[in-house]
């Protein structure tokens, strides 16, 4: 969001592979987005190659504190293949015997 | 594509026991996992595990990982496939895994998720400088390649890998200024924790770290207080020079090939997070898929090790393997089970099975 001013220092990383702050999360919740997929296209949270598995734990708590709901009732987003990075190389090169 | 009777999926403490049991009734077995090594987080494991026999009591977990790998390789049934990062499973039960920058797909009859768990993190002002790690990062470091990750840490989360972190890192010639927990109560078993309290290492329970400082990397922190709601108590703050942050503050299970598989998922916080519905059989709502060790719910490596010989046990009598022992085998592993799980150190994990098995 244009007014954060959170880049500047002390910064509060929540999704260490995009560079996001809890502050910027926090604000996107704050002006409505409550929902993680929501989240995920609009701040890249959970998108680099760790897949969510640092951030996500942490931004459905916020989420849950947000919306009231339980943690175990905050939607997730899909998981989809590949788990860990691949080069896009190595899916082209075919499987071990072709 | 390659077949196999059973796929088992990292070659951590449950995943080779898995191996060798499936194997032992019969079954051939593939064991893959993305190191190049076996034996997961075991190999950095030091200090001597307690419990009993069948639990490798006062070994090193360094040990039974050789001892247990060196078992695998040695299994003729056993295909392993080290360098092999499992990526997706797809709904017709193949598994596509990534080894030498090559594809491989492997369609198993059963399969066994051993993937481990990953480190929690925490939010705080500066938890991006450098200096700020991960309890496993600096076991890895100290342990593994020999080398100190700075020279005053201050620990974050008194549970068992906080505990025996901070005791590595003394034997390391390391300073540990300090030891904080959220909770009132550490989590850590006494005979972890004494250890480090003789050695002088204070531990703060209820107390919790407001920020790091530093420009380029830590040059310092601010712990404080916590009140019994778990808040923040203003003028507690304590400043402690330290240029290393470890954060030991609890795993998660690694589970998203069992969210592509289409198990049904709980969120179960005694269990670290979202973790598969199982049976008795540590069969997921996916028939023939299977879990052990954390991604089945964060433990200790002792109870992977008998969730791994209890997964692999099942796994090859479902495959149609008949040994006279069976029942006797599967008794032993429970017994030791429910004697990890026993008495107080026990009731959270009980809990949080107690709404994962259905």
């Amino acid at each position: 969001m244009s007014d954060c001013k959170c880049k500047d220092k002390d910064l509060n990383i929540v999704c260490r592979c995009e560079d996001i702050t809890i502050e910027e999360v926090r604000a996107y919740i704050d002006n409505g987005v409550t929902d993680l997929e929501q989240l995920k296209r609009m701040l890249r949270v959970g998108m680099g190659p760790c897949q969510g598995r640092t951030c996500t734990p942490i931004i459905i708590r916020e989420l849950s504190v947000a919306t009231g709901k339980p943690v175990g009732e905050v939607p997730l987003t899909t998981f989809r293949p590949p788990t860990s990075p691949v080069k896009l190389g190595v899916l082209a090169g075919g499987e071990e015997d072709d | 594509m390659r077949q196999t009777e059973v796929c088992i999926i990292g070659g951590g403490p449950a995943g080779l026991t898995a191996a060798l049991k499936a194997a032992g009734l019969g079954a051939e077995v593939t064991l893959i996992d993305r190191n190049d090594y076996l034996g997961g987080q075991l190999i950095k494991q030091t200090h001597r595990f307690f419990g009993s026999k069948e639990q490798r009591a006062s070994e090193r977990g360094i040990n039974i990982a050789r001892e247990l790998a060196e078992a695998v390789e040695k299994e003729d049934k056993i295909t392993v496939l080290t360098k092999a990062a499992a990526l997706s499973y797809y709904k017709d039960g193949v598994v596509m895994v990534k080894q030498n920058e090559r594809i491989i797909k492997i369609k198993p009859q059963k399969l066994i998720v051993a993937t481990g768990g990953s480190e929690k993190n925490l939010m705080f002002p500066n938890n991006d400088l450098p200096g700020v790690y991960g309890a496993g990062a600096v076991q890895t470091l100290v342990n593994v390649y020999g080398v100190k990750p700075g020279r005053k840490v201050l620990m974050v989360g008194a549970g068992n890998i906080g505990v025996i972190v901070s005791y590595q890192l003394l034997q390391a010639g390391v300073d540990v200024v300090g030891i904080i927990e959220a909770a009132p109560k550490i989590g850590a078993y006494w005979v972890h924790a004494s250890k480090v309290v003789r050695a002088g290492v204070p531990i703060y329970a209820s107390h919790t770290i407001k920020r790091a400082w530093g420009e380029k990397e830590v040059a310092g922190a601010t712990i404080m207080k916590l009140d019994e709601k778990w808040q923040p108590v203003p003028g507690t703050e304590k400043e402690l020079d330290v240029d290393v942050i470890c954060l030991s503050v609890g795993l998660s299970p690694l589970t998203e090939l069992l969210w592509q598989a289409g198990c049904k998922m709980e969120f179960i916080p005694e269990l670290g997070g979202h973790v598969p519905v199982r049976n008795e059989d540590l069969e997921t709502s996916q028939p023939g898929i299977y879990i052990a060790g954390d991604a089945a719910g964060i433990e200790e490596a002792s109870a992977a090790m008998m969730e791994g010989a209890l997964a692999g046990l099942n796994a090859a009598e479902a495959m149609g393997y008949k040994v006279s022992d069976f029942k006797e085998q599967k008794e032993v592993v429970m017994k030791e089970l429910n004697g990890l799980r026993s008495g107080p150190v026990g009731e959270k994990i009980r809990k949080g099975l107690a709404k994962a098995i259905s």
